[in-house]
């Protein structure tokens, strides 16, 4: 089950607990100076400041605070996340821990998705292991005062989960139902207490940057988007797995890496990403231009554009939570529409309606999901017309 | 359900309390537990649940019915559950459920009649690059091709199947 290139990531060069060592002996305010000089944006695509989001949780009243690892990994074509936890557990632990302290925080929980309860008895072992260590608990390397320790709560197939505000509803014991913002889970998150909620992947860069500091992790990357990012890769590629590369890479470069350098297309950022064709082979995949949590699903010359849109456009309607009705009912009328372009049935009057109301879903959702769900609709509509209009059932 | 069936349930639920408390954040930890070991949570272990929370049953009900891994409904010992999404679809999906279906003598979201297999889609697995894949109960399976259904299915009959405890008796 070990991916392949796993073994060619930074985080098995990382020497175990080196970042936490060096957080134990700094201040609150100067681990929150690190990881916001080191500008990394969070790993789980939304690309808000880690940084940012540490020191307002760190500056916020609350009796108990909390680390959230968001391990709800759902976006199709994402499995990164489970790469990490598979074979470098630690490293995540390491990264919560340093949050713990960074915000005044002793519970960690990780928030781990259903479909990979197989990862559970390895997770409990590495969170015993650590324990023994004195990694975790009370008095944590010794310091007095120091104390931390993280527990796992499943999933239970639910993809809006993975939205933060939705998660803290999951965890709480209710629906996952996303919450109005403001306020944010920083201010009033799980119990209504200050809480962050971070990717599995920023916790594990936290722990390597304060091994080996925000300079070193700065100098790579674009100005806006600092460091390095791992990517799921998988379609038709001949070498599907996870790949880490510096943000800012063209998409032609990381596509030629995977074996795929001749696609027709190429799905950046999952069902609620961007569909990208060929001729924007050359933009770059950061958070000034394509944005994304690190899902890569290549599309070879043989692909029918329609029928992805149509497996992408199934997905929503099935995963919406239903609380909002842009959400809830644009994606199946969007659904609808594919089925009438498929066949062929769609007027370009109608077709323009569809981008429309995909553009008022974008406005008016209440959560991400809602407000990204139409993306795949909208590029595949865009740059694919010639495909999808006047087909013959 | 008979009476000791529900001694026994109640029991547990009252047991898994005790670990996860009985605060509303203990809610989707019990309902997890109940899934696992009754493969469904009946109306009857909803109530019992909503008794220990101190909350309305109808609190339970919504929860159950939100979460695609939480089900009302008797499922199979063991749920099948074939990834649907984009990549696992592009690798051949489409043909590893017509042979499911056509080893189970089921269709997708039926259970077969000795009550031992459910078949069902699930989105994303987070497997893409190793796909077709499947989850049976917490296990996953990758690279599945229908040829390979047949031993999949075989395998588990054998392993833990009426086979196996019928082995198991003749020694007694």
């Amino acid at each position: 089950m070990k991916a392949k290139n796993a073994s060619k990531l930074t985080f098995s060069t990382i020497t175990p607990n080196a970042g936490l060592t060096a957080a134990a002996d700094k201040s609150r305010s100067d681990i929150i100076g690190e990881i916001s000089a080191s500008k990394m944006k969070g790993r789980g695509g939304a690309g808000f400041p880690t940084g940012t989001k540490w020191n307002l949780a760190a500056a916020a009243r609350g009796n108990q605070k909390y680390v959230v690892c968001n391990a709800d990994e759902g976006e199709p074509g994402t499995f990164k996340d489970r790469v990490i936890l598979l074979d470098h557990a630690d490293l995540v632990f390491e990264g919560m821990t340093i949050a713990g302290k960074a915000i005044g925080s002793s519970i960690g929980i990780v928030y781990l998705r259903g479909e990979y309860t197989y990862l559970v008895p390895h997770l409990e072992a590495i969170l015993a292991r650590r324990r023994e260590e004195k990694l975790l608990g009370k008095s944590i390397m010794g310091r007095n005062g120091f104390d931390f320790d993280i527990h796992l709560h499943m999933g239970s197939g639910a993809y809006v989960c993975g939205e933060e505000t939705a998660l803290i509803e999951s965890l709480e014991g209710h629906r996952g139902e996303p919450r109005n913002r403001p306020p944010y889970p920083v201010d009033t998150g799980y119990m209504g207490e200050p809480t962050i909620v971070n990717n599995v992947e920023t916790f594990a860069w936290a722990a390597c940057i304060m091994s080996k500091g925000a300079d070193w992790f700065k100098a790579i990357g674009t100005d806006k988007s600092t460091g390095l990012k791992l990517f799921s890769v998988s379609g038709d590629c001949a070498y599907p797995g996870v790949y880490e590369f510096p943000m800012g890479i063209t998409v032609r470069k990381l596509l030629e890496s995977v074996g795929a350098a001749d696609a027709k297309a190429v799905q950046i950022g999952g069902a609620s990403g961007h569909c990208i064709p060929a001729p924007e082979f050359d933009r770059t995949i950061a958070y000034e231009d394509i944005a994304t949590g690190g899902s890569i699903i290549v599309f070879g010359q043989g692909r029918d554009m329609l029928q992805i849109a149509r497996n992408f456009m199934e997905f929503f309607v099935e995963e919406s939570c239903g609380q909002c009705t842009p959400c809830r009912d644009g994606n199946v009328k969007l659904l609808e529409g594919i089925e009438m372009l498929e066949m062929g049935e769609c007027s370009m009057s109608y077709l323009r309606e569809l981008e429309s109301l995909g553009e008022t879903m974008q406005l008016a959702s209440k959560c991400g999901l809602g407000q990204s769900s139409p993306n795949a609709f909208l590029s595949i509509v865009k740059n694919f017309k010639e495909e999808i209009m006047g087909r013959l059932p | 359900m008979l009476v000791t069936e529900r001694e026994r349930l109640r029991d547990d639920i009252k047991a898994w309390s005790q670990t996860f408390g009985t605060e509303r954040n203990a809610l989707i930890p019990i309902l997890q537990e109940v899934q696992k070991k009754y493969s469904n949570i009946s109306q009857y272990a909803m109530q019992v649940i909503a008794d220990v929370l101190d909350i309305h049953p109808v609190e339970v009900y919504s929860v159950v019915s939100f979460y695609s891994f939480l089900n009302d409904k008797p499922k199979g010992k063991y749920v099948i559950r074939l990834c649907q999404t984009i990549s696992c679809d592009m690798q051949g999906k489409d043909r590893v459920a017509r042979q499911l279906e056509n080893d189970l003598g089921i269709t997708f979201g039926e259970t077969t009649p000795d009550g031992k297999f459910s078949l069902e889609f699930a989105n994303c697995l987070g497997m893409c690059d190793q796909g077709p894949a499947m989850l049976i109960n917490d296990q996953v399976y990758t690279h599945v091709t229908p040829e390979k259904v047949h031993d999949i299915l075989e395998n588990i009959r054998r392993t833990f199947g009426v086979f196996a405890l019928e082995t198991k008796e003749g020694h007694h």
